[in-house]
């Protein structure tokens, strides 16, 4: 790290944490809660996708198994606790399962199967009224009081979802220069090589894919304590797919990618909600224009632009400079 | 429950399963083609059903309005291929997200234009009427639906195995590089499967109509069962989509009759088995 990013951290991080502070309007406190959320869900589909080029369309399904399993649990008399604990290890478990499947099929092939089974938690969240009330969805009784601490209005929701934000973005910045991550990196880029180098190309991709699928989880239970109510309609292909759209448009392999890609969506999702009822016209659109041009995404691509800007610009300092000498 | 709800049903779920087979053949075909899962197919298919509804409502007969629906999907598949496919030409992952991108703009397109309202696609009036035999009353809509999946997988069938065409088709799924060195126009080959596949799917989704009705959602609720039939069957394998489809319209059909709240989870189960103990599918001639 060098001293500037260190500068520009340290500089993030005092802006995220006066956020509420600054903006003071409840509304827009809450929305910055929104976008650290789905951020989170960002970061944790771009694990996948950025460093292991696995395109997965199914992260809503975490939303699901985690969301409803601590609402049931914490209706049915558990602590909130061990309620949220329960449901981020069964959600975890269930992306196990998960990724056994769907790394069964690598490329294309994952693409279709974990948009299967995302679509079936879908489709079981919808049907099984019994258990998950259907179309009506669960209602959460109340946020938890982590170490007696009252989180119920929205800027100590904001620091608690901020705290949660930062540890699993230290998480994920060390996930992504470790050892691992080099070899995730390296079963993206060449998974033959690696084979031959004598690593298990599956095994990494499959743990990639569980930890992928524990911070969903993670972030599910935030998006359950936020909107204290989960319907089927937060497991929809559409859910997936903002995320998904969320790491692209911003740049996947990139840490800050996901984050600006969720920023910018959940923004003109808000924005244009205020006017007409539905967006998916612009959502369909996003996706089609960031896919044709702009494939890298924002980040890397701002960055080369920048660069080039800069190198010109010595470019022409150099070449000033040596006229003379001609 | 006696054996007549199990004659009924089991003429439904075969019913269902040729409406199936139109969606999934056309869907294996790009598939195994184009490399690309077309994740718009459920919503062609479900634009197919709005264009019926439309054609029916300006006085269309029937079978008319589903060769309008398919022939207009069919135009839109051109579009599609042309315009947008085309650019992303061996970026297979991005030609898979954009197609996922149309399929929102198309359901938002077809919300607006039809409403949220669920659309009734009636039967032909001759069809509507039950076929007696043996003290039974067959749904006649239904039987026909089930010909025509099959008179649409025989010609399908000799499409790709008789013709010159089906030839071609072959030769690209099987080595796209070589079909191409030997001459074989597989540029052109692209825009023809997308515009059959599309226009099956559309044709599919008139036909569908009478059963399912055309409603915002109907291309979420397709689109996995046709992901389904070709985890089952096998991508790009004509055989496997047929079979597929049928077993995803069995599944499917006593789940919901049988078990409602779990329709969804019973199809889970022969997935997950497939993918365990034959990942290319019961006919697939490669890895998906």
């Amino acid at each position: 790290m060098t001293r500037r990013s260190l500068i520009a951290l340290i500089v993030c991080a005092a802006v995220l944490a006066a956020v509420p502070a600054i903006i003071r309007h409840e509304f827009y406190i809450n929305l910055a809660s929104q976008i650290l959320i789905y951020a989170l869900l960002a970061l944790s589909v771009n694990m996948m996708l950025g460093y292991g080029g696995m395109v997965s369309l199914g992260h809503a399904a975490y939303l699901g198994v985690a969301g409803y399993a601590c609402i049931l649990l914490t209706v049915a008399g558990y602590g909130q606790l061990t309620a949220a604990l329960a449901a981020v290890a069964l959600s975890t478990a269930a992306a196990a399962l998960f990724g056994v499947l769907s790394l069964r099929a690598p490329g294309l092939g994952f693409i279709m199967i974990t948009l299967a089974l995302g679509q079936i938690v879908w489709g079981i969240a919808y049907r099984a009224n019994d258990l998950t009330g259907g179309d009506n969805g669960l209602t959460h009784p109340a946020r938890p009081m982590p170490f007696g601490i009252d989180i119920r209005d929205a800027s100590s929701f904001y620091y608690f979802t901020l705290i949660v934000f930062a540890v699993a973005l230290f998480f994920m910045w060390r996930f992504a220069r470790s050892p691992f991550g080099a070899s995730l990196m390296g079963a993206r880029d060449q998974p033959r090589r690696m084979r031959m180098l004598g690593h298990n190309v599956w095994l990494i991709r499959w743990i990639t894919f569980v930890i992928a699928g524990f911070w969903g989880s993670v972030a599910s239970i935030l998006y359950v304590y936020y909107n204290v109510f989960l319907s089927p309609h937060a497991l929809s292909l559409q859910q997936s797919a903002e995320i998904l759209l969320m790491a692209i448009l911003g740049g996947a392999s990139t840490l800050t990618g996901p984050i600006v890609g969720a920023v910018i969506i959940t923004l003109v999702k808000n924005v244009v909600s205020t006017y007409v009822e539905r967006w998916n016209i612009l959502l369909g659109a996003i996706f089609v224009v960031v896919i044709m041009f702009m494939p890298y995404g924002l980040v890397p691509g701002c960055r080369q632009l920048w660069q080039r800007l800069h190198s010109r610009r010595r470019h022409k300092a150099v070449a000033t400079a040596s006229e003379p000498a001609q | 429950m006696n054996w007549q709800f199990w004659i009924v049903q089991t003429l439904n779920s075969v019913a269902y399963g040729g409406m199936l087979f139109l969606l999934s053949s056309g869907f294996s075909l790009i598939f195994g083609l184009m490399r690309i899962p077309n994740l718009a197919h459920g919503a062609f298919f479900m634009l197919g059903a709005y264009f019926g509804f439309s054609a029916l409502q300006l006085g269309f007969h029937f079978w008319l309005a589903a060769i309008l629906g398919g022939l207009g999907v069919g135009l839109l598949g051109i579009v599609v291929e042309r315009v947008i496919l085309r650019h992303l030409a061996g970026n297979e992952q991005g030609q898979v997200l954009v197609t996922l991108g149309i399929s929102f703009i198309i359901a938002d397109v077809c919300l607006l234009v039809w409403t949220g309202d669920p659309m009734p696609l009636p039967a032909p009036e001759s069809l509507r009427p039950p076929l007696r035999f043996a003290g039974f009353a067959f749904p006649t809509y239904r039987l026909v639906v089930l010909a025509i999946a099959l008179v649409a997988a025989v010609a399908l069938y000799l499409l790709m195995e008789r013709t010159r065409l089906g030839a071609m088709i072959r030769a690209g799924v099987d080595d796209m590089e070589m079909a191409r060195g030997v001459g074989i126009p597989v540029s052109r080959l692209f825009t023809t499967v997308f515009l059959l596949g599309a226009t099956l799917a559309g044709i599919g989704g008139v036909l569908g109509g009478p059963m399912l009705n055309a409603y915002p959602g109907l291309d979420a609720d397709m689109l996995p069962l046709a992901l389904i039939v070709v985890i089952l069957g096998g991508a790009g394998s004509l055989m496997g989509a047929f079979v597929g489809s049928f077993i995803v319209g069995f599944l499917y059909n006593f789940g919901i009759a049988l078990a409602p709240d779990l329709a969804y989870f019973v199809l889970f189960l022969p997935m997950v088995l497939v993918l365990v103990f034959l990942p290319q599918g019961l006919f697939g001639r490669a890895q998906i």
